[in-house]
């Protein structure tokens, strides 16, 4: 197989294993950050909590196989990204380290004043991944200042101040608003009594909140500026970010969408996902599936936007990582395609059999009657 | 202190953290599918009762494990910027693949152990039970395979148009005999902690006359795989020894304090005080034949000794100026081939050049002292090499000793009438932590100052981000890990003092076959 083919498979890879992150975690992050306002009681958050118990963990698999691919198959963007993004990989890390802890040790606490802390430690623990996401997706647009030195150094001016510009933080709404009601359309379907009809009163509010914000943003990027590569592009060349010529076009990101329209179904399945999640919140299963359409959409709509690139550069535009100069060898590519498809599979079966496993309401007398196994 | 010292104390201080909790979760999820398969096989419901307590103090452990396994795996990134450039086309597939095969498998059904007991059959659940102790083994086994090639840097080769190291033989970065070693030796390791950790807190139980039906047979169970995990981890501890031996010499050399190469078969040194400023060991006591036997299981083969490596390391820095004079004319020069050809011919020592970027950028102009200090850079601390070892070893052969005790005593169902044993046990809890985390100190301090053993210096791998930066999330770790640390043990206590009949809401009984 060609470099090239393997350099666009493991760009949609990416992309799969983002939505697959967002779909999967993002669910547990909205059941978080709604866990203070749909449950009141100790035993309604207990309820909301148990939604999301058996689950969670296999969920934040996606993140953690997430960072390990871009690890193994972009390890330019993985250097650059982790590393640029300092201050803001250290809150996120923050945010995750206390969401495992939270889940299992907040009902093994007996005083109400400890499993109110590791309450709203779940509810940071959702909120903060969400934002920072969210952030980081609209520096891509925006660009940050990073180069190269001849050895492929890495050196950037990036601060946590300047990664919290405007534009970042609509995208960070943004991505709060789609986990919020991804979130909500999983308590409304795991939760019973109290907690799942809040969180059904709050779908419709979400779902507005979201479009609202996620056109904004679109038209936002219409005034920002695209980066474009000049020249010839050797999509079958070295990895070496140093090597091509980079132009400013204003409103730039939407040449992908010129070019090719059929990729306005991405935004499309973004805003159809949210108002179908409203429309169907009676039939709590298939709001889900709708709202789970919001993240595949929105990734989507930012990726296809960004091609070829993955993090531009202000400070030098020539440099900035793109498909084509931030991979991995060939070998490296093809040795974890292959892994790929034989293991994606087989996660998803025995995935799928835990859900099965685990199907039907989260009920209060359920867990009161095994304390020790349920959160 | 600088970006370099920053960034590696945060990464010995997380690791450090993170080693706590994995040795743990490794020995304990075997004990855990061995006791329900004895459930399964009997179907007496004290083995599910079992099963259930002791995966009560798994799960709280667990949590840890993951909360401390994330920041591992960022931090190449975060902290690590070059490294991840210059060796992630070889070391991010391991940490993928195990994210994929192996942490997935786990994290999917450790909810399900807990939450699925009365949801699924019995064969049902112990299939999630196996599922979670092989996951997390297999984790391991990749974790190693990248930390092995660390160790021993094979199946790869460097790449001037992308200036990294690149995979050219994936097979055998998979089958590295150091990472083989190294697996076997770590979850053994891990092993003994679980069967440590099941035996001591059982012996507790046994010497306050508590929940003695659950007590005896736990620290039977213990007591078969924990002589037979300490074995092994002795045993294939010396295999590790070995490989090393094999193309680790300068950290073989400093683990033995072994200053000159002597004649073969080299005699082990087993105490003494090494001193690093004058290359010699004072009061030493030495077992002729032994070192020669362990390093190269032979009596013909000379051990070098860390003189003899300083002196090799001289004629492989300036090999690798060579190496670094053409790399440089080629960033200006791309297509000359004959600067390529005399790059490859001395690449394999381009590493050693590289050691002379702590003092200058220009390298291939260094001056002949500074390739005398760079090649004296290549000793490890030789006393904290030499004293963890002998810690780490000393305390190997004490848990065989206490696990054939454990063994003998409970073959003539004893268990409970030696108070002394008892106590020793209570009291070994702490001591396999420790050894496994001399172990690590062994593996990974002894490996300075390379990150990838003569491909990549430490110092050059680190990110180009603000010092202060590095400090602040050093600051923030610590104090994060520490508190959560805290309400670990403060939980652990709680449920080890509470006991199996409170934890499990009723008693625990002998022998009662369930009901299906």
């Amino acid at each position: 197989m060609d470099y090239e083919i393997l350099r666009l498979i493991w760009w949609a890879l990416l992309g799969i294993l983002l939505i697959g992150f967002a779909v999967m975690d993002g669910f547990d992050f909205g059941t978080g950050i709604l866990l203070p306002f749909v449950a009141r009681s100790d035993i309604e958050r207990r309820v909301v909590i148990n939604s999301v118990g058996p689950t969670w963990e296999g969920n934040q698999v996606w993140l953690i196989l997430g960072a390990g691919a871009i690890f193994a198959a972009w390890p330019t963007l993985y250097a650059a990204a982790f590393s640029g993004f300092y201050l803001a990989m250290f809150l996120l890390l923050a945010a995750l380290i206390l969401r495992p802890v939270g889940f299992k040790f907040r009902s093994k606490f007996q005083s109400t004043g400890m499993r109110t802390f590791w309450d709203y430690a779940l509810f940071v623990g959702g909120l903060v991944p969400a934002l920072i996401f969210g952030v980081a997706f609209g520096n891509l647009f925006v660009g940050v200042p990073y180069g190269f030195d001849s050895d492929l150094r890495f050196h950037e001016e990036i601060t946590l101040f300047s990664l919290l510009n405007p534009f970042a933080l609509l995208t960070g709404l943004v991505s709060v608003a789609m986990h919020v009601l991804h979130g909500a359309t999983w308590v409304s379907l795991k939760a019973e009594g109290k907690p799942g009809a809040r969180a059904r009163a709050i779908i419709p509010w979400a779902a507005l909140v979201f479009v609202i914000l996620f056109v904004a943003a679109g038209a936002w990027v219409m005034q920002l500026s695209g980066y474009k590569i000049t020249g010839v592009i050797d999509h079958n060349g070295p990895s070496n970010p140093t090597l091509k010529t980079v132009v400013l076009v204003a409103g730039g990101w939407f040449d992908n969408y010129k070019a090719v329209p059929l990729l306005w179904l991405a935004p499309l399945v973004a805003a159809l996902g949210a108002l179908l999640a409203v429309v169907l919140r009676g039939k709590p299963l298939l709001a889900w599936v709708s709202s789970a359409l919001v993240p595949v959409g929105t990734i989507a709509t930012a990726g296809l936007a960004l091609f070829p690139f993955f993090l531009p550069s202000t400070s030098y535009p020539d440099q900035s990582l793109t498909v084509w100069d931030a991979s991995s060898s060939k070998l490296t590519l093809e040795i974890m395609l292959v892994c790929v498809i034989i293991f994606l599979p087989i996660v998803l079966i025995y995935t799928a059999w835990v859900y099965r496993i685990m199907r039907g309401q989260v009920k209060a007398e359920t867990i009161l009657s095994d304390s020790n196994a349920n959160y | 202190m600088d970006i370099v010292e920053l960034s590696r104390l945060q990464f010995a201080a997380t690791a450090l953290y993170h080693f706590l909790f994995v040795p743990l979760t490794l020995g304990l999820s075997i004990l855990l599918g061995i006791m329900e398969t004895v459930y399964v096989m009997t179907g007496k419901t004290i083995w599910r009762d079992l099963t259930k307590f002791w995966g009560t103090l798994f799960g709280i452990n667990f949590v840890m494990g993951v909360a401390t396994g994330i920041t591992m795996e960022f931090q190449f990134g975060t902290n690590w910027a070059y490294y991840s450039h210059y060796v992630g086309d070889i070391f991010g597939a391991p940490l993928a693949i195990e994210g994929l095969m192996a942490f997935f498998l786990e994290a999917t059904f450790i909810g399900i152990f807990f939450f699925g007991w009365n949801r699924m059959s019995k064969v049902g659940h112990l299939v999630i039970t196996w599922g979670l102790a092989i996951g997390s083994n297999l984790s391991a086994l990749w974790i190693l395979i990248a930390n092995g090639w660390m160790q021993y840097p094979v199946g790869s080769r460097f790449n001037v148009d992308t200036m990294r190291m690149e995979v050219s033989n994936f097979a055998e970065v998979l089958f590295n005999p150091v990472a083989q070693a190294k697996f076997v030796h770590t979850v053994s390791a891990g092993y003994v902690v679980g069967a440590v950790f099941v035996l001591a807190i059982s012996a507790l139980y046994l010497l306050r006359g508590k929940h003695v039906v659950l007590a005896k047979r736990s620290m039977t169970v213990a007591a078969g795989f924990g002589l037979a995990a300490s074995l092994s981890v002795v045993v294939l501890g010396d295999e590790s020894g070995y490989t090393a031996g094999q193309n680790q010499k300068m950290k073989v050399a400093a683990i033995e304090a072994e200053w000159d190469t002597q004649a073969a078969p080299a005699s082990f040194t087993l105490i003494g005080i090494p001193d690093m400023k004058t290359h010699t060991t004072k009061y030493e006591v030495k077992i002729p034949y032994a070192l020669g036997l362990i390093a190269t299981r032979s009596t013909d083969q000379e051990v070098p000794g860390i003189n003899n490596l300083v002196e090799i390391a001289k004629t492989r820095i300036k090999n690798g100026m060579i190496a670094y004079d053409a790399l440089a004319k080629i960033k200006v020069d791309r297509n000359n081939a004959a600067l390529r050809t005399t790059l490859d011919a001395h690449v394999k020592d381009l590493g050693y050049a590289l050691l002379l970027k702590r003092v200058r950028s220009d390298v291939q102009n260094a001056t002949p002292q500074q390739i005398d200090a760079a090649a004296a850079s290549t000793v490890p601390n030789v006393p904290v090499l030499f004293w963890s070892f002998r810690f780490m070893v000393g305390l190997g052969f004490y848990f065989i000793a206490l696990f054939a005790v454990a063994f003998w005593l409970s073959a003539k169902r004893q268990l409970d009438t030696h108070r002394w044993f008892l106590r020793a046990a209570f009291w070994t809890l702490p001591l396999p932590w420790i050894a496994a985390e001399l172990g690590w100190i062994v593996a990974e301090y002894g490996r300075q100052p390379w990150i990838i053993e003569g491909v990549l210096p430490t110092s050059l791998a680190v990110s180009g981000t603000a010092a202060g930066n590095v400090m602040f999330s050093l600051a923030g770790f610590i104090v994060f890990y520490s508190t959560l640390l805290v309400a670990d043990i403060y939980l652990l206590v709680k449920y080890i003092k509470l006991g199996p009949d409170a934890t499990l809401g009723h008693k625990v009984e002998e022998n009662l076959v369930a009901a299906e």
